[in-house]
């Protein structure tokens, strides 16, 4: 758990953050979003000292983060940063293996958590190994660059605009492996993007940050239900709220009974996609199949209908 | 298949020069012509070999001297508490640099007397400003992506520095110290003025015995060291940057 209390960044006298206060659940991914310069950085970066507070404090599992030296903290958080500041000079092993050879981690220990990792990332262990990052493409060293701030096994994962340098469809693949790795791991993620879609598909939580200050901090239904102020409501777009209350889920939870024609869905496919095909096919329904192949019912344009209508 | 013919070049050049090191005499006949009737063609008033180690080697003293200040300094100015004194490090390593060599020596004589000691206190002072430069250069234009990944992944300063600061700034490093050690083979010539053994005494021999063969075969010695170690350092500098993932895009 992450309780950010009263945090507060003055750099000259100007403010860029403004008192804010949230808690973070522990396995949960929550997405900060905001214009530029709203603060979204420095109040990551606070989490991990990379930046210290005016005033205020943030506890982890209750701890004050200032109860150690910083860099001990910061090898227990993982980083992960846009355009991935992968160390040119260093072998994909060997960047995935810099915290935990500063941990002092014994060799054997290290090559199994490298091996396990870029197995984990779908990248041939074999083949990428000692690679150095410019002999990478731009998705392989984004995801050396995740795989590197995992590699300690921290609880944390801190993320800045991770994906933000991806082309879009390299971005979807690499959205869906985080969050099954984040299943997978039990990972509390904080990640910072300007992309409203990734931030409703990823988010269990979403926190607004404008001018410095946290204007809304909820799970994204409650944002499209209840946006706090206009400058959420503007963020959401109006035109898009329906869609983003069917991006949240996935088809899978909206499974009714009953059979259907034509090509299954993914029971892993957001609802907002399942609404496209059916839209696309031209039927009322299609179905829903598990990822062993089962059918597990189906979903329909009606029941799709409903959940994108607001919620009362 | 070009690629072929620099090295070759290099070869022969280091061929000749340890042959005419080695033994001048089958270099007599050409050097002959442009010698007076009796005046010898080859120096003659000691080993060319044993001279062009002692001027190595007062090269290498001075110019070990200058990379341990130089890099020291731009490491101390580059850190967030050395940091004010970068203009005033800036400015003492520059005056290093403009004062001339000769009169590094003529004020160095009277206290160090004559002899190699002055020649090193010049060479060390007109050697300090390409590489402070340089390193200055390769610590402050690291990549910011890089840098903040060394913070966030819990890196000390000490660390930061050795692990991934001097690496990646090694090939601009390399390069200072290469301008440095081509600058100072030529100046350390000067050095034979006070006395000094360097090069610089088969040329003052030769232009105090009017042969212009001597001043010839001095100056293209110290031209061919200063060639091949030029390009020596440059394949050192290519093989790092390439290691350093720097300039592997081309
Ligand atoms: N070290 C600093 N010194 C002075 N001002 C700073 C510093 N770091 C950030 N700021 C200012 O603080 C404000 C918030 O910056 P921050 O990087 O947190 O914004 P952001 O929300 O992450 O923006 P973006 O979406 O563009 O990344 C900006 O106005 C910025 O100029
Ligand atoms: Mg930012």
């Amino acid at each position: 758990m992450i309780e950010i209390d009263g945090i507060t960044k003055r750099y000259d006298g100007i403010t860029v953050v403004n008192n804010v206060s949230m808690t973070i659940e522990p396995r949960t991914v929550t997405v900060i979003v905001g214009t530029s310069g709203s603060g979204k950085t420095t109040l990551l970066r606070m989490i991990n000292r990379l930046v210290e507070p005016t005033a205020g404090a943030i506890r982890l599992d209750g701890d004050d983060n200032r109860s150690m030296p910083g860099f001990e903290l910061r090898r227990r958080i993982g980083y992960a940063i846009q355009g991935h500041g992968l160390f040119p000079h260093r072998t994909v092993a060997q960047n995935i293996a810099t915290v935990p050879v500063l941990l002092g981690w014994n060799k054997a220990r290290i090559d199994a958590k490298v091996t396990e990792l870029l197995t984990l990332f779908q990248l041939d262990p074999a083949a990428f190994a000692n690679r150095f990052p410019h002999e990478l493409s731009g998705g392989q060293q984004q995801r050396v660059g995740v795989a590197r701030a995992l590699a300690a096994e921290p609880n944390v994962l801190l993320m800045d605009e991770p994906f933000g340098a991806l082309d879009p469809i390299i971005r979807a693949k690499a959205q869906a492996d985080l969050l099954a790795i984040q299943r997978l791991l039990g990972t509390t993620i904080v990640l910072v993007t300007h992309d409203m879609d990734e931030a409703f598909h990823l988010a269990h939580k979403i926190a607004v940050m404008d001018k410095g200050a946290l204007v809304q901090y909820g799970r994204p239904a409650e944002l499209v239900k209840d946006p706090a102020t206009a400058f959420v409501q503007t963020l959401i777009g109006t035109s898009e709220r329906p869609f983003r209350l069917l991006s949240i889920e996935t088809a899978g939870d909206a499974v009714e009974p009953g059979p259907a024609e034509g090509q299954p869905l993914a029971e892993t496919v957001s609802q907002r996609d399942a609404l496209s095909e059916l839209l696309w096919s031209g039927r009322a329904a299609l179905p829903v199949a598990a990822t062993d192949g089962t059918i597990l019912g189906r979903v329909t344009l009606e029941g799709l209908t409903r959940r994108a209508a607001k919620p009362q | 298949m070009r690629a072929w013919i620099p090295h070759l070049l290099r070869a022969a050049l280091l061929v000749v020069l340890i042959a005419f090191l080695v033994s001048p005499s089958w270099f007599d006949p050409l050097l002959k012509p442009l010698v007076q009737d009796n005046a010898p063609a080859i120096y003659n008033q000691g080993s060319l070999l044993t001279l062009t180690l002692l001027h190595l080697r007062t090269v290498a003293i001075a110019t070990t001297g200058a990379i341990i200040v130089a890099v020291t300094l731009a490491i101390l100015v580059t850190r967030s508490f050395g940091a004010e004194f970068l203009p005033l490090s800036r400015s003492l390593v520059n005056v290093g640099q403009t004062f001339p060599p000769v009169a590094v020596l003529a004020l160095a004589v009277p206290i160090l007397g004559f002899g190699e000691k002055p020649t090193l206190v010049a060479l060390f002072l007109y050697g300090l400003l390409p590489i402070f430069e340089n390193t200055l250069t390769g610590l402050t234009t690291l990549p910011p992506s890089v840098m903040e990944a060394a913070r966030g992944s819990g890196m000390t300063d000490r660390q930061r520095l050795f692990k991934v600061e001097l690496p990646l700034a090694m090939p601009v490093i390399l390069a200072g110290i290469r301008l440095s050690v081509v600058i100072s083979l030529a100046t350390a010539t000067i050095g034979s003025t006070v006395a000094a053994k360097t090069l610089g005494e088969v040329i003052i021999a030769g232009l105090q015995s009017n042969n212009i063969a001597f001043v010839l075969q001095g100056g293209l010695i110290v031209g061919a060291l200063a060639v091949l170690i030029y390009d020596g350092f440059s394949a050192i500098e290519r093989v790092m940057a390439r290691r350093a993932g720097l300039a592997a895009r081309s």
